[in-house]
């Protein structure tokens, strides 16, 4: 399989906090790949870095053969690499509908003249855009919710929204950071459902996720960050026994 | 109840009998309130355009702008310098209101640059200085060269000509005698129905759902693709445009203009209306800018009603209108803190009878 995303020897810091020390890992196209650790372990923030919320100090990022490296945010999205964002941010006094066509954003391109005009293009544009939006909604599952506001859906569903809006921009990459948090079981098997055939499709997928038992079922690959540093990567069985990452998760000294 | 009834889903009979109103309204005013509630109603109408188009900087793209008034005074300097003895110019309507327009857009994205990366009070203060600096420089660009004729402003500012026909004064057609208030009623009306046009497609586009986005949630607006700088920048500029075209107007219908008529408290009154008809949705901030206008002017009256009552006047009804306006302001913040016509609202009650 070929690689996707390169990411090497990214570092981050907030003052005296070093986020992110030197990061380095590859993702490979059509995976499912795992990024785990301790809480404050630096995971949404390597998210924010790779996607440009964040300015890196270092490092290259590199998503097949475009450098990523402290590029503007609608830059990374439109070279196709996506992501939600692990407390929800809907666009709350919108509907779903118009949440998932704003991200379709780059996907299109009526400016203020063609929007007066009413040109043709415009007005297929417009059509295709709704009809695209709502078979998104239709896929995570949200399909009757289309002209409910995002701030009156249920948090679950909510989750479910940022996911459809992440996907309207037709992303190579999709970056997830915790979308089963505050799920039930129910939710969280759709979801897993939802993965598991997005990848299916070739999409290729980033995790953050605390539940263990799903991050390990459904990872190809994985890595796990502690105090901001890669401690383990590689198949959910190798990283599961890595005495590093047990300790980590434990909180005691490293035995090796 | 039962027109409104009658007249639903009957779009064509609505719109025409809501033309023949707008049309015969100035007749009906003038008739009955007399000429000075004729120039109310024309002022309305200046202030629904200026409102409109700080709706689209406050409503839809969420950035509080406490200078927009600048826009307003720089469209209608355009208008005085163009067109009066001041510089002894007297270009054509249709020259000075687009340059006048372009100029205060352009001025919309000058001021709007260095505001990007803030939001909220920090975004509000710093507009709030853009505003005053433009009044100030109107105020002193009288030295050493006399651009805007500082304080005592600019005066004998030519009246629109439409084919040889002056809005400036009474006109005689077909028969029907046509005050000067009553021409410039026809003329705002025209260019209200176009800003409204324009807010209307633009609200439901790809770049106002892009604006509405970035009022939302800047970071998420960004992350969704959304070039926010660029988007912002068309925000500011729109809004200019509109505040640069009622000024030109306005300096044309008032024949004089002075810095005074461009303070803070100006930008403060479009903003309520804004505030009060209900942020983001048209037909809210139509009504908030009519009413905001209006009943200041109808408050007037309670001197009349106080002689009339206790037989003397007990407060000045200058104090008295600003006194009721500020309880009225509050008393809606109470109320309804989303505004008379909160937008989306009605949407989505449709989307629950739906369900
Ligand atoms: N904007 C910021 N300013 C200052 N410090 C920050 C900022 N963002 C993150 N940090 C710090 O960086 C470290 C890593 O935080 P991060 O949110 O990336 O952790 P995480 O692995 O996502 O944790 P969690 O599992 O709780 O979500 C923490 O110590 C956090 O306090
Ligand atoms: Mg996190």
């Amino acid at each position: 399989m070929s690689d996707l995303l390169r990411v090497a020897n990214v570092s981050k810091h907030f003052g005296g906090i070093k986020a992110l020390t030197d990061v380095s890992f590859t993702v490979r196209k059509g995976e499912i790949f795992g990024v785990i650790g301790p809480n404050g372990a630096g995971k949404t923030t390597l998210f924010n870095a790779l996607t440009g919320l964040y300015q890196p100090d270092t490092g290259a990022i590199d998503l097949v053969g475009t450098s990523l490296y402290r590029r503007k945010p609608h830059e990374i999205l439109k070279a196709g690499f996506a992501r939600t964002f692990q407390n929800i941010r809907l666009f709350h006094n919108m509907t779903a509908l118009e949440n998932v066509m704003v991200g379709r954003h780059t996907r299109t391109t009526s400016g203020v003249l063609a929007a007066l005009l009413h040109t043709a293009h415009n007005r297929k544009e417009e059509r295709d855009c709704m009809a695209y939006a709502q078979q998104l909604l239709t896929r995570v599952g949200i399909g009757k919710h289309t002209h409910t506001l995002a701030k009156n859906l249920s948090y679950g569903d909510q989750r479910r929204l940022e996911i459809a809006r992440a996907l309207a921009s037709e992303p190579k990459l999709l970056a997830l950071d915790e979308p089963a948090a505050g799920m039930n079981p129910n939710e969280k098997n759709a979801l897993r459902d939802l993965m598991v055939s997005l990848r299916e499709e070739g999409l290729t997928l980033m995790l953050i996720e605390h539940d263990v038992k799903l991050v390990m079922g459904i990872c190809d690959r994985l890595v796990v960050l502690d105090y901001g540093q890669k401690i383990a990567e590689g198949t959910p069985d190798v990283v599961r026994h890595d005495p590093k990452v047990i300790a980590a998760y434990l909180g005691g000294e490293v035995v090796v | 109840m039962n027109v409104l009834d009658y007249l639903k889903g009957k779009a064509w009979l609505t719109a025409v009998l809501l033309l023949l109103g707008l049309v015969l309204l100035p007749f009906m005013v003038e008739a009955s309130l007399g000429k000075s509630w004729l120039r109310i109603l024309d002022f309305a109408l200046l202030y629904i355009m200026l409102a409109l188009g700080l709706n689209i900087v406050v409503g839809y793209a969420g950035l509080l702008d406490l200078g927009y008034v600048a826009f307003y005074a720089v469209g209608a300097y355009c208008w005085a310098l163009l067109a009066s003895p001041h510089f002894g110019l007297n270009l054509p309507f249709w020259v000075i209101l687009p340059t006048g327009a372009a100029i205060a857009g352009l001025f919309g994205v000058l001021l709007g640059t260095p505001t990007l990366r803030l939001r909220g009070d920090y975004l509000a203060i710093v507009t709030l200085g853009f505003g005053e600096i433009i009044r100030i420089f109107l105020n002193n660009l009288n030295a050493p060269v006399n651009i805007t004729n500082g304080p005592q402003g600019i005066t004998q500012i030519e009246p629109v000509t439409i084919a040889g026909l002056s809005l400036g004064k009474t006109q005689e057609i077909f028969g029907i005698t046509f005050s000067s208030p009553h021409l410039y009623y026809y003329l705002f009306l025209l260019f209200v129905a176009l800003v409204v046009f324009v807010c209307m497609r633009l609200e439901n586009s790809r770049i106002g759902r892009a604006w509405v986005a970035i009022r939302e949630d800047e970071m998420a607006a960004a992350a969704a693709g959304i070039n926010t700088r660029n988007i912002k920048l068309l925000a500011f500029a729109m809004g200019a445009t509109f505040g640069g075209l009622s000024g030109g107007l306005f300096a044309s219908f008032q024949g004089f203009v002075s810095p005074e008529s461009f303070n803070l408290m100006e930008s403060i009154m479009i903003l309520s209306m804004i505030v009060l008809g209900g942020m983001g949705n048209i037909y809210g901030v139509i009504l908030g800018a009519l009413l905001v206008t209006m009943i200041p002017e109808a408050l007037r009256y309670t001197g009349d009603l106080q002689r009339a009552v206790f037989g003397e006047v007990f407060i000045d009804p200058a104090d008295l209108r600003m006194l009721l306006f500020g309880i009225a302001l509050v008393l809606m913040m109470l109320l309804r803190p989303a505004g008379l016509l909160p937008s989306k609202l009605r949407r989505q009650e449709l989307a629950e009878d739906a369900t």
